[in-house]
């Protein structure tokens, strides 16, 4: 769907993104990770045309990032707002126009997402006498309204109450089984576990780290694994695994315990069942979020 | 529909059907209504309170000839000059008109009242004194006046501006008036309207709409659809202004002359042209009149190339304060090189240019892109060759050119800067950024 290409953004004495490249999939849902100011935005920006880079190439379906694609991308900015004055309805159309839609046919799209939403009756509504929670709904609209075939959003749950935050998700998931593909950018990892296919972390201008979400959990499994047991655990030094940490609550000990590599789980139980009774044994699969801050730190 | 075309509706209808914009609309041409009337009515004081004035002829030359006119009677008086200046104390609307005998030897005439007269009562008066001063005189020396008044030649002197092009009615002062108003209402203008643009730009900035947009369109088309918009704005402003203050103001004169013209008429013999000419009107008419004079086909259009131009050039600089800026405080420091050359030129243009039309520094002025929209404007009246006006006209569109690309360079990054103080250090980095 969307091939990145080396791309490379200097601003005067900022190099904004250094040689970033990224293929996303037809379909999927991408998160674009990064802390902030990690060029997360220059890249986001550069993809809707807003700006150009200064080397490395976007290609869209195979073709070239032209402006006949502008209509076919949806983008919901981090910095987002909408004219203060202007009643919804009038103010939908003019977005909707401005992404090439014809008035009757950004009339009838409007009528139907606002009646999706449940809104039908803030067509003359201003801006101004919205709350914050309603407004975000308007931009969301505004940001699918003509039917892309990408789309973009930055941030999109801050400032979201949980409620319209599920909305949101639901719609979005929605929008992807109808065949849209999603760029996510965010920092908040809790969101792309729930999400996510794919990522990319940009750190510092430059891609760190990308795949799928599962395979690159899968990458940072160090076989560590968590568990409970009663009874009293004899001889504790051994060549096989290394206890992370201990802990005794109520008769019950929690390990947290890495297999060295050459062992399996299976010799970790081996070893253990003659002495104590285990209660409980998990794997420790690191969250993106863990992912995430030691990438980040590293 | 094309893009730039949807935002330029949208600037215009948005600003169009503000309730501000009305109000100026219409306040505006009522205003100048208000104070035409209000010059009308100051001059013609009185109206329907026709002051009566008592006579008193010791000299027995005007004895009951005065005529009644529509601004004053006349009523012969026989009281004496005491008697009757106790009753000018007494009564707040006597007017004593003493005629003393030694009045042709140089004897002064004197109005006694309460109150100032008005100008048209005392130019009634004088009018009539020396008419029938002069009757009296002619008949003293043997004359008579109705022979005199058939071999008094009818000359005017008929002031004419000869050119290459031909000769044309000189357009004497009211046209240069015309040209002030119009550099006044230029300069004016250029601030309001380009202010209109900075604000319409922070205020895309601060709400965050503009990067919704500028995903849609390019920057340098939300900029130019945003100045082209409120360009029509102010041209319709204008337009409005000019029809309504054309239309007010005709009916205003039908009502307020119609009698006078009526009268006017029946007063002045056929054969009596030039006193036509000398018989008061007040200063209404004589506005009026004088505008008449003022070729508008030439002024107007000269006016709104130059608003265009001038709007097109000054709006860009503004557009990029407003790009660069977060608040509207924020705006003084850039706004200073923007307003100097205007206030430059128009404290020259009332000190320096309307005295010396054709000096260098006047040629200068109208020439230079950043100064021409109002220096032209107060040259015009006195006849500016066809070259400079055309030199200027050029130079002010390639002026604007030049200030949008500018702008244009500053306008794509700053919009996109949030929460940043700038200086213009910063604003030259910006104008140097690849895009």
């Amino acid at each position: 769907m969307l091939s990145i290409r080396n791309i490379v953004k200097q601003y005067a004495k900022h190099r904004a993104l250094d040689n970033v490249s990224i293929e996303i999939e037809d379909g999927s849902i991408f998160g674009l990770l990064g802390p902030n100011g990690a060029g997360k935005t220059s890249l986001i920006r550069i993809i809707n045309q807003i700006t150009a880079p200064d080397q490395g190439e976007i290609f869209l379906k195979g073709e070239k990032l032209n402006p006949k694609h502008i209509s076919m991308i949806g983008y919901l900015p981090e910095e987002r707002g909408l004219y203060k004055k202007m009643e919804i309805g009038e103010q939908m159309l003019y977005l909707a126009q401005l992404k090439g839609l014809s008035k009757s046919d950004a009339t009838l799209k409007i009528k139907h997402w606002f009646e999706k939403m449940e809104i039908e009756s803030w067509w003359h509504k201003k801006v101004e006498d919205l709350s914050k929670g309603m407004q975000q709904k308007v931009q969301f609209i505004a940001t699918v309204v003509h039917d892309p075939k990408l789309i973009i959003l930055d941030e999109p749950f801050s400032g979201f109450d949980p409620v319209n935050a599920q909305l949101i998700t639901d719609e979005i998931l929605d929008l992807n089984k109808k065949g849209a593909t999603i760029i996510f950018s965010t920092h908040r990892m809790e969101s792309v576990e729930q999400l996510c296919d794919s990522i990319a972390l940009i750190h510092q201008s430059k891609k760190i780290l990308d795949g799928k979400v599962k395979d690159i959990k899968n990458q940072y499994r160090n076989n560590t694994y968590r568990i409970s047991f009663s009874g009293k655990l004899e001889r504790q030094e051994n060549d096989f695994f290394t206890i992370n940490s201990e802990k005794l609550d109520d008769g019950i000990t929690h390990l947290t315990i890495q297999i060295k590599s050459g062992h399996s789980v299976n010799d970790l139980l081996h070893y253990l069942m003659p002495q104590v009774q285990i209660s409980e044994l998990m794997e420790i699969i690191p969250s993106m979020n863990d992912i995430f801050i030691q990438n980040v730190k590293n | 529909m094309n893009k730039t075309l949807l935002i330029i509706q949208r600037e215009y209808l948005s600003r169009v059907k503000k309730k501000a914009f009305l109000i100026m609309t219409f306040l505006v041409p009522l205003l100048i209504i208000a104070m035409y009337a209000l010059i009308f009515f100051l001059s013609m004081r009185g109206g329907d309170n026709t002051p009566t004035v008592e006579v008193i002829d010791e000299s027995g030359i005007f004895n009951k000839s005065f005529e009644n006119k529509r601004s004053v009677n006349f009523k012969s008086s026989t009281l004496s000059l005491s008697e009757a200046k106790k009753k000018v104390i007494n009564e707040e609307e006597a007017f004593i008109l003493f005629i003393p005998k030694d009045i042709k030897s140089g004897g002064s005439i004197e109005l006694f009242a309460q109150k100032n007269a008005g100008l048209s009562v005392i130019s009634s008066i004088e009018n009539q004194l020396n008419e029938q001063m002069r009757v009296k005189l002619l008949q003293d020396a043997g004359i008579d006046s109705e022979t005199l008044d058939k071999i008094k030649p009818n000359l005017s002197v008929v002031s004419k501006e000869l050119t290459v092009e031909g000769e044309k009615d000189s357009s004497s002062g009211a046209a240069m008036a015309v040209g002030f108003a119009a550099a006044i209402l230029i300069y004016m203008s250029l601030f309001i309207y380009g202010i209109q643009v900075m604000r319409g730009i922070i205020e895309e900035k601060t709400s965050r709409i503009v990067e919704v947009v500028i995903s849609s369109v390019k920057p340098f088309q939300l900029m130019m659809g945003k100045i082209i918009g409120i360009g029509l704005v102010g041209l319709t402003q204008f337009l409005l202004w000019i029809v309504l203050s054309v239309g007010l103001m005709s009916i205003a004169s039908t009502i307020l002359f119609k009698d006078q013209v009526e009268q006017e008429k029946s007063e002045i013999p056929m054969a009596d042209q030039s006193a036509a000419a000398a018989t008061p009107k007040g200063p209404g008419t004589d506005i009026l009149k004088a505008l008449q004079t003022v070729e508008w086909n030439y002024i107007l259009p000269a006016f709104i190339v130059f608003f265009l131009g001038g709007y097109m050039l000054y709006s860009a600089l503004f557009a990029a304060v407003g790009s660069a800026v977060e608040t509207d405080t924020e705006t003084q420091q850039f706004m200073l090189p923007i307003t100097l050359p205007l206030l430059f030129t128009y404290i020259m243009s009332f000190s320096f240019i309307v005295n010396n039309p054709d000096s260098s520094l006047s040629f200068w002025l109208s020439i230079i892109p950043f100064t021409s929209p109002i220096a032209m404007m107060v040259r015009l009246p006195f006849g500016v060759p066809n070259w400079e006006l055309a030199l200027s006209i050029v130079l002010l569109i390639g002026g604007f050119l030049f200030t949008t690309w500018v702008a244009s360079r500053i306008y794509r990054v700053g919009i996109l800067m949030y929460g940043k103080k700038v200086s213009f250090k910063e604003l030259g980095k910006w104008f140097m950024y690849n895009e």
